[in-house]
Order: structure tokens, then C-alpha cells, then sequence
């Protein structure tokens, strides 16, 4: 692998020098796992371990759940309810997988915010950036499509809002949303493929995360400073960073161990609470629910989705520029797919040399304020538009623009105005700096 | 009291869980102090919390299978039992539960042979295999809702919430739980007496229904249910008994998921422990620092 210089895999016995010369997989793994990795990174850099533990859990888990689950719409439903009672710890299966996703998401979105903080997604990273985007993308669909399985009122009315977007498209919209569906409406047709694709997906999703880790082993990882390691020669690398193994390993693993203590509390205790009551309750096409919410991890964009109303200004002027093809439903689905795509641009929008939000110290007020925009969007996405006395769609409006505003005009014009502070000289200046040299005089142990 | 005592050293042991525990152990307390006064109190309590919103006139009740260490009576279970088998059953139905399911530990936990019995009582049940109808055994399910319009109760303690404040945040539900039973309790409770003609239907006033207006009857009457252990019957007692035996309907493996979830807390935070003081040592020359290991 090309990179941070450091000493590869030397096969010694005869059997490591036969298999090597056939297939050079020890080195392969040799060198993954002893890549030299910045020595100064922050408890935010733990996040990629608990979203690989994600990845494996909910495919370890959603395995044995598929052997007992049954995709048909007459008896989605009951096969679930099976689940929870007879199968041999089918509740505690079904409980990690559905707060595991959660989970997933939780990760996704603080490792997502700490690369917008860091700059992680600036030369030389945009396609580890990239990748990352599509990861999140399929993240979504797969924990869309996994929601419909159970087959309850949200389920099914879910499926039909979130359908229902792509025949907003003008002109197919329509024949897209049948080719979804299987059909005209949310049936058996559309829950068998959704389950074929539920399946499918996270094999995909696995793929693309060692493509994933494959780029930010080619570049090295960011890190606080956002100065590169140097490169010169190993010594001056090997100042710069620790390997991978045992330094990062262990404590990825503390952290790890950590979050799911948490995670288990969730699911042990109170394993419901992020759940809507509604799916409990089986799909009923003839019955819609009062409302209508998707699953917390998709509610900023539910927000974003449902902002642009017709009576909002910059909607009516698309409509009539387009001569009416971009209607104020058209115009909501653009909005929630471009709030996705003007992030994955990031790396080509930020102006400033310097990467790290350490240094950048307006950018850092605005990073923050996108923090909380993202919140708000969240809660946003939860309520009623009737709510608060009617300012909802104002504050989803006001929190979209926002959104927005941060990528499109401020990442550009950052870089231009923006005075940053010095940077540090190398890594390793910045890690003495937290942890003086002062007791060098004693022996090491 | 050996549950307060475990509970106590857990709370002292566990700095993880902590939170969570704190949470779900003060309400226990502060439910039951709610409900050992009158119902009434209560009432008027959770009428003062519901802040405006049409779905929130719900009671916080004290029951004993709330908190990270709640398991369910079954004493209670067996009088919910029998509320629902002598007056709810006649229009809802469980269709979701395995008759078997009531000998199952950590349930009302009837005997073998009471269960073999209470499946004999129930209407009969067309064989899946033959097609024809024979009496139901154990290992059927209960029948469903005889009414069309009534909504089959297997799930309904998890398909309904009480508490979503503030500000449709729901984090109040950490404090008082999600309310599924809840709400059960305080609409079987919350009906005002008044009446009203509908399109040729009678509606009931229910200060929990969402709308105001409830196509059920009040189904609980005082004294309707005479309880073999002498057990109070008035309505909020028996709307308590019924309600818990609707969450364990809905949730009937609650106590063996909090012991799974007690040890694997316990665990990893054993685990995360030894990988912390691991970490420290490892990274002790990075950092230079002397370790007191």
C-alpha cells in the first residue's frame, strides 16, 4: 500500500513464504492492521469501529431473524409476533436489530459531523468522502425498506409517503413509483422485494466500507490538527503516529465496549423508546394514521422534505420558471436529495486551506450553529405543522435554508475571509504539547 | 426489599447504566406514593401535566414490572385474566397469544392443567389442518375480537403511548415510561358519563380517548369481577389488574429481556473497565506519563 512509509510484511517460514509468493493475504492484513495512524487522535475518531460492529450486528442478527420471518402481507405481521414470542431469544434478536439501526445511525451521524468539523473530506480525501456519502445513502434505503417488514400501520403508510416522492418526479414519476412498488399501491409485491433488497443491501454496504477503508489507508487518517503526517522517511513518520495495533485497536475497543453498555441498557430497559407505538398495530390500507412520522434518524430530512410548501417564495419562482413542471411536492423531494448532495460536494465547496475547524475560528461558530440546525430539523421533522401554534413550517423552512446557506455560500466564502489561526508544525509538536516531556529524566518502564 | 438492596449496589456498581436506572427506579417511587393516594389525586395530577394536548389525560400508575428491575405480579396477571376473559373478552379478542403462553414463567404462570382447562372454555376453533371445528386446546391461540369494530388487545399496552412531552419530544417517557398500559388504565377509567347520538351510534365522553368521544361502552362496573383472593374491584383496581395483563399480552418476555439486559450491562462494563486500564498502561510511554499499574 502506498502512504505513511512503514515496515511491511516480511514472510519467514517456509509455509508464510509459499503461501506469500501464492497469495500475499498475511501481508494484506499485516498491513491494515499495522498501518501508523496519527498519535493524537480524539475519542471522535472511535466512531468507524462502532459502525463496522454495526454493520456485522445487523447482519449476524437480521440472518437468524430472516430464517423466521416470513415476507408475505397476509402473515409479515403474525411471523414477527412469532419472533417475539416462540423463536429461542427471538425478542432480544428483534430488539437488537431494530434499536441496532438506531444505533447505526447515531454513529453515522457524529462520524459524519466530526469529518465536517475536521475538514476529513478535503484533498486528499474526497473519495473516501464520496464513498462514505453513498454508505449513508444506502444506509437509508436498506433501513427504509427494513421498517416495512414488520408490516404495521407505520410501515405500510411509510412506505407510501416515502413511494409516493418518486411519483412527484414530473412526467415518470409514476411509472418509477409502480416499478418500485410492483404495482399501483404498497401490496405483497412491493414487501417481497423490499425484503430481497433488505437482505441484499447490507452485503453492498459491506463492499463499499472496505472500498471505504481501502482510500483512507492510501491517504492516512485526518486528525485534529488536520497537518498531514510527514513522510520523508519512516523515523520521521514513525514520529508522527503509533500502529494501528494494539495502540487504536484497544482503545476502539474501550469505547466500543462503552457505547454498547449503553446500548444494551437501551434495549434491556426500555427497547421501545425510539420505536413509534404505531407499528404495532398491522398495516391496515384502509386506515391512515393521525400521523404519519418516519424513524428519528430520517427526520431532519422529513423536515427538509415538507418545507418547501407552495406558498413559500423561491417555490413559486421555480414553478414559474419551469412553466409549472416543478410543483411545491417536486420542489420538497429536490430539496431533501440536494441536503444530501451539497454535503457529499463538500470537499469542492470548502474554499479554506486549512483543514481542521481548530483553526478556523469563525468557521467554528457556523459548525456549531449547523450542529443545532440539524437538531431543530430533527424535532421539526417529528411534529405536526400545526404545531406550536402554527410557526412549524416557518422553523423547518428557516432551519432548511440554513442548511443550505452553510454549504452553498459559507464553506466558499470561509476560505476567502476567513483569518486562520497558526497551525502547529507537525503532529507530533502537537501531541508534545498536550503531553509535556517533562518526566523524560525518569527511566521509562 | 432484597430488590431495593440489589438495585442500591447495581446503582453504586454500575456508573454506566446509572442514568437509566435513576430514571426508571425514582419513578417507581414516585408512581407508587401517586397511587397510594387517591385515585382522584392522581387524576387531577396528570390532568395538571397534560399541558394541552388532546391524547395526554393519562394517569401515571405504579405498576411493578416499570424500571430496569420491574417484573410483573403474577397475582395481578391472574386478576387482569380474569377481568378480560369475564368482560373484555366479549367483544376484543388476543388473536396474537398462544393460550399455552399463560403457564409460561414469568407470567400469570396458571398450572398445566387450568390452562388445559381455560382453552376447553373458550370458543371453539376451526383445525387449521381438518378445517373443522373442535374445542380449542392449549396450544391454539386465543380467539379474535368477536366485534368487528373492536381492535384486538394482544398488542395494545405497546401500540398506544401516554407521555410525549414536552414538546413532542417524548422525554418525558424516560421518566414515566412510554405509558402503553397507561393509557389503557386511564381510558377504562376516564369516562365522564355523558353521552351522544352519532349517525344512529351511541358515543361515550372519555377524557383519555383522543377526540373526547369513544364508541366503547364504559365496560367496568364496581364489583362486576369477583377476584378469589378478595382483592379490591372497584373500577381503578380492576382497569389496573386488566392493563398489566394487556402488557404482558404485549410483552410477554419483559422480565427475561431486563435480566439479559442487566447481565450484558454488567458485563461490559466489567469489560470496559479492564480495557480501560489496559489502554492507560499501553499508551503510558506514548504519553510518557508513569503508570501506577
Amino acid at each position: 500500500m502506498s502512504g505513511i512509509p512503514h515496515d511491511h510484511y516480511k514472510p519467514r517460514a517456509g509455509f508464510e513464504k509459499w503461501l506469500h509468493s501464492r497469495l500475499p493475504i498475511v501481508g494484506l492484513l499485516y498491513d491494515t492492521l499495522m498501518i501508523p495512524t496519527p498519535k493524537n487522535l480524539n475519542w471522535m475518531w472511535i466512531w468507524g469501529i462502532v459502525l463496522t460492529f454495526c454493520l456485522a450486528l445487523q447482519i449476524v442478527t437480521g440472518v437468524v431473524l430472516a430464517m423466521h420471518y416470513t415476507p408475505n402481507t397476509k402473515l409479515a405481521f403474525a411471523s414477527v409476533e412469532h419472533i417475539m414470542r416462540d423463536v429461542n431469544g427471538g425478542y432480544m434478536l428483534r430488539y437488537l436489530h431494530a434499536n441496532g439501526a438506531s444505533l447505526f445511525f447515531f454513529a453515522v451521524y457524529l462520524h459524519i459531523f466530526r469529518g465536517l468539523y475536521y475538514g476529513s473530506y478535503k484533498a486528499p480525501r474526497e473519495v473516501t468522502w464520496i464513498i462514505g456519502m453513498l454508505i449513508y445513502l444506502l444506509m437509508m434505503g436498506t433501513a427504509f425498506m427494513g421498517y416495512v417488514l414488520p408490516w404495521g400501520q407505520m410501515s405500510f403508510w411509510g412506505a407510501t409517503v416515502i413511494t409516493g416522492l418518486f411519483g412527484a418526479i414530473p412526467g415518470i414519476g409514476p411509472d418509477i413509483q409502480t416499478w418500485l412498488l410492483g404495482g399501483p399501491a404498497v401490496e405483497n409485491a412491493t414487501l417481497n422485494r423490499f425484503f430481497s433488497l433488505h437482505y441484499l443491501l447490507p452485503f453492498v454496504i459491506a463492499g463499499l466500507v472496505a472500498v471505504h477503508i481501502w482510500a483512507f489507508h492510501t491517504t492516512g487518517n485526518n486528525n485534529p490538527t488536520g497537518v498531514e503526517v510527514r513522510r520523508g522517511s519512516k523515523e520521521e513518520a514513525a514520529k508522527d503516529t503509533v500502529p494501528f495495533w494494539p495502540y487504536y485497536v484497544i482503545k476502539d475497543l474501550f469505547a466500543l465496549a462503552v457505547i454498547l453498555a449503553v446500548f444494551f441498557a437501551i434495549v434491556g430497559f426500555m427497547p421501545n423508546f425510539l420505536g413509534e407505538p404505531d407499528n404495532y398495530i398491522e398495516a391496515n390500507p384502509l386506515m391512515t394514521p393521525a400521523h404519519i412520522v418516519p424513524e428519528w434518524y430520517f427526520l431532519p430530512f422529513y423536515a427538509i422534505l415538507r418545507a418547501f410548501t407552495s406558498d413559500v417564495w423561491i417555490v413559486q419562482i421555480a414553478h414559474f420558471v419551469s412553466f409549472g413542471i416543478i410543483d411545491a411536492k417536486f420542489f420538497g423531494v429536490i430539496a431533501m436529495f440536494g441536503a444530501i448532495l451539497v454535503m457529499a460536494l463538500a470537499p469542492w465547496l470548502d474554499t479554506s486551506s486549512v483543514r481542521s475547524g481548530k483553526y478556523r475560528p469563525s468557521f467554528r461558530w457556523w459548525f456549531w450553529i449547523l450542529v443545532v440546525d440539524f437538531l431543530v430539523l430533527m424535532w421539526a421533522g417529528s411534529q405536526s405543522p400545526d404545531a406550536l401554534g402554527g410557526w412549524m413550517p416557518a422553523i423547518s423552512l428557516l432551519a432548511s435554508a440554513y442548511w443550505f446557506f452553510y454549504f452553498l455560500i459559507l464553506l466558499p466564502l470561509l476560505g476567502v475571509f476567513e483569518r486562520p489561526d497558526p497551525l502547529p508544525a507537525t503532529i507530533e509538536a502537537d501531541f508534545d504539547a498536550h503531553y509535556p516531556a517533562a518526566d523524560l529524566a525518569e527511566p521509562a518502564e | 426489599m432484597i430488590r431495593k438492596i440489589v438495585l442500591t449496589t447495581a446503582l453504586s456498581v454500575l456508573a454506566l447504566a446509572a442514568p437509566f436506572a435513576l430514571t426508571a427506579s425514582e419513578t417507581g417511587n414516585v408512581a407508587l406514593s401517586a397511587t397510594e393516594t387517591s385515585h382522584a389525586d392522581a387524576q387531577a395530577a396528570a390532568d395538571q401535566n397534560a399541558g394541552g394536548h388532546a391524547q395526554s389525560h393519562v394517569t401515571d400508575v405504579a405498576f411493578p414490572f416499570e424500571g430496569p428491575f420491574g417484573v410483573y405480579d403474577r397475582n395481578q396477571l391472574q386478576r387482569g385474566l380474569q377481568v378480560y376473559t369475564e368482560v373484555c373478552s366479549a367483544c376484543h379478542g388476543l388473536k396474537y397469544v398462544p393460550i399455552r403462553t399463560l403457564g409460561d414463567k414469568g407470567g400469570p404462570e396458571l398450572p398445566a392443567k387450568q390452562v388445559r382447562a381455560y382453552a376447553a372454555n373458550l370458543a371453539p376453533v376451526d383445525d387449521p389442518e381438518t378445517g373443522e371445528s373442535r374445542d380449542r386446546k392449549a396450544s391454539d391461540f386465543f380467539p379474535k375480537s368477536s366485534d368487528p369494530q373492536a381492535p384486538d388487545l394482544s398488542l395494545m399496552a405497546k401500540a398506544r403511548k401516554g407521555f410525549s412531552g414536552p414538546y413532542g419530544l417524548g422525554v418525558n417517557q424516560l421518566i414515566h415510561g412510554i405509558g402503553g398500559p397507561e393509557y389503557i388504565y386511564s381510558i377504562l377509567t376516564g369516562y365522564t358519563g355523558k353521552t351522544k347520538e352519532q349517525a344512529g351510534k351511541t358515543f361515550y365522553q372519555n377524557r383519555t380517548f383522543p377526540g373526547g368521544w369513544i364508541a366503547m361502552p364504559p365496560p367496568l362496573q364496581k364489583g362486576q369481577v369477583e377476584f378469589a383472593d378478595g382483592s379490591p374491584n372497584d373500577v381503578p383496581h380492576m382497569a389496573k389488574d386488566v392493563a398489566a395483563f394487556l402488557m404482558w399480552t404485549a410483552e410477554p418476555k419483559l422480565d427475561s429481556r431486563k435480566k439479559t439486559g442487566f447481565l450484558a450491562v454488567i458485563f461490559l462494563g466489567i469489560l470496559a473497565t479492564l480495557l480501560y486500564l489496559t489502554n492507560k498502561k499501553l499508551w503510558a510511554p506514548i504519553k510518557r506519563k508513569q503508570t501506577r499499574l
